[in-house]
């Protein structure tokens, strides 16, 4: 099929430890700057070598006109600039985006710019109240008058109504989650910078954390950090010259259909099988041939809908898979070797992000205590909202 | 005092294209769209039809049935403007007309929901004197 021609890599990467709380007051220029230093140093690459930028929707000074306020304040010339705004999939999405940018001929490397969403600290202004739902609580907008009167606000809810109706239609045991969520703590144990670092958890800690909205507890939820991110990603000839190992970005996927779960069209079947499957065959590896799963995981069912949708076992059979397989750095299907998001921490969109970096950092062999001792493959997932966005990417390296 | 709610929570404000849909709430009628060109009934109120994007409908009244397609209880309030109602139950329900919504479950046992189960809606007059909420109970 036509696609991507796995002719642009990852070289380098850039991540802040997620913070409980920002340590400093960073504008969103600043951090972007930071980000992109980092990254670039990170990649062994000049900043004059930088001609594209992908970011995010939001940065604190300006509601518009956002890569350019970001162009200049970095000095970049840019051949190619834009914005993704696609929740927690922006990540995987930025990724794509840059290397057809590159496969295309627009430009030749490409820095990828995420944060936390910060209010923008006016000392001359009262602060306005936040918008309820992601922005959705604006007059006029579906969010504002059909679901968030209704108290339909905000994303565990809408998790929570999935995993009800997948217990409903093919049996789940809460334990089979909470394994999820106790396997990834495991994984963060061996990265510096995981926020739950030095925290493992049990199954017992799981079950009994608190219920928050049935049947997840406190445990399967993502805690809400403060943090940023930055990936360089570059062409074939820079990438052969790069002092890292390249992850060369050989297929990708998308799908879209709901912003309000409720008229997601199947809440058992999610968008993700035709984004994945599209990757996949893009890339014209098989399942069985992906070293490791980096599969975005706001909350434990994510991950177990994910593993299904992406065509890793069949419908209705992700307990039994997870049962069955040892997922973390050490086992037989390691995935989200970070901790994923609900044990590194989520930094706004810089926790999608996360998931790309870690797949990059294990196929670089730069994955420190919780290296693989194989990974040439990686298939990440980046999802939105509730089961909305879904991005699919796969990564391999030489 | 409200029926269901205890008045924090945010109220419906409906735009000219949506007033027909609340207004019909105020007799306890729940109001769908029933497009002209392909007949798909469908559920927000909105323009265009979202199989075709024909934008000639007509309003058809739905019976209040449904079935209830999945929930959760919130132990834990997920909105400041819900906090005096813990735990209290969310719902998508799905109308015997096709069309899913988005709902609270009212005078239901939290411990007891079941999904695939019949649903009716009830009103609650108290949130506004321009609408009423459609909330459902199990039937």
């Amino acid at each position: 099929m036509a696609g991507l021609r796995g002719e642009a890599a990852i070289v380098g990467s850039a991540e802040w430890a997620p913070k409980r709380k920002p340590d400093k007051l960073w504008m969103g220029l600043e951090a972007y700057a930071e980000l992109a230093r980092m990254a670039l140093e990170d990649a062994g690459l000049k900043a004059s070598d930088v001609d594209g930028v992908i970011t995010g929707t939001n940065l604190m000074e300006a509601r518009m006109l956002v890569p350019s306020a970001i162009a200049e304040y970095l000095g970049i010339r840019a051949n190619f600039f834009d914005v993704v705004d696609l929740g927690g999939a922006t990540g995987a999405a930025m990724a794509w985006r840059a290397a057809a940018a590159i496969e295309a001929g627009m430009c030749e490397t490409v820095v990828c710019l995420v944060q936390t969403q910060m209010s923008p600290p006016d000392p001359r202004v009262e602060q306005a109240a936040v918008a309820r739902d992601w922005g959705g609580g604006i007059w006029g907008s579906p969010q504002a008058e059909f679901e968030i009167p209704f108290g339909h606000v905000q994303g565990t809810y809408g998790y929570a109504m999935i995993a009800n109706r997948y217990r409903y239609e093919f049996g789940l045991k809460e334990e089979q989650l909470a394994k999820i969520a106790v396997e990834q703590r495991f994984n963060a144990q061996q990265h510096p910078k995981a926020v739950f670092r030095g925290q493992p958890i049990t199954l017992d800690d799981v079950m009994n954390s608190p219920m928050i909205c049935d049947p997840l507890k406190l445990l399967e939820i993502v805690m809400p950090c403060f943090g940023g991110a930055a990936l360089v990603i570059t062409s074939k000839e820079k990438a052969r010259q790069s002092k890292n190992r390249p992850a060369w970005i050989i297929g990708a996927g998308e799908h879209l259909t709901h912003r309000s779960v409720t008229y997601e069209p199947d809440f058992t079947h999610s968008p993700i099988k035709p984004s994945a499957d599209r990757a996949f065959a893009m890339s014209g590896l098989k399942r069985s041939e992906i070293d490791l799963a980096s599969l975005y995981d706001c909350y434990t069912i994510t991950v177990l809908l994910t593993i299904e949708d992406a065509g890793f076992c069949d419908k209705g059979e992700g307990p039994r898979f997870v049962d069955e397989h040892n997922m973390t750095y050490l086992g037989d299907w390691p995935m989200n070797t970070h901790g994923g998001q609900l044990s590194f921490g989520q930094s706004g969109l810089a926790g999608g992000m996360s998931h790309v970096t870690e797949a990059y950092l294990q196929i670089a062999g730069r994955a420190e205590g919780r290296q693989l001792a194989k990974c040439d493959t990686a298939f990440v997932n980046g999802n939105g909202g509730i089961m909305s966005e879904q991005v699919s990417l796969i990564l391999r390296g030489d | 005092m409200p029926r269901y709610r205890n008045g924090t929570q945010p109220v419906p404000f409906p735009t000219p294209v949506t007033q027909p849909f609340w207004d019909g709430t105020k007799q306890h009628k729940l109001l769908l769209q029933k497009c002209s060109a392909c007949a798909h009934v469908f559920y927000y109120a909105r323009t265009h039809c979202p199989a075709c994007l024909a934008k000639e409908f007509e309003w058809v009244e739905a019976s209040g049935r449904g079935t209830l397609y999945s929930y959760t209880v919130c132990r834990r309030a997920q909105s400041p403007d819900f906090a005096e109602d813990t735990p209290y139950i969310l719902a998508a329900v799905t109308l015997e007309e096709g069309p899913r919504m988005s709902s609270l479950l009212v005078d239901a046992d939290p411990e007891n929901v079941p999904i695939g189960g019949p649903v009716r809606v009830v009103w609650d007059d108290d949130v506004s004197a321009d609408l009423a909420m459609p909330y459902f109970t199990p039937a």
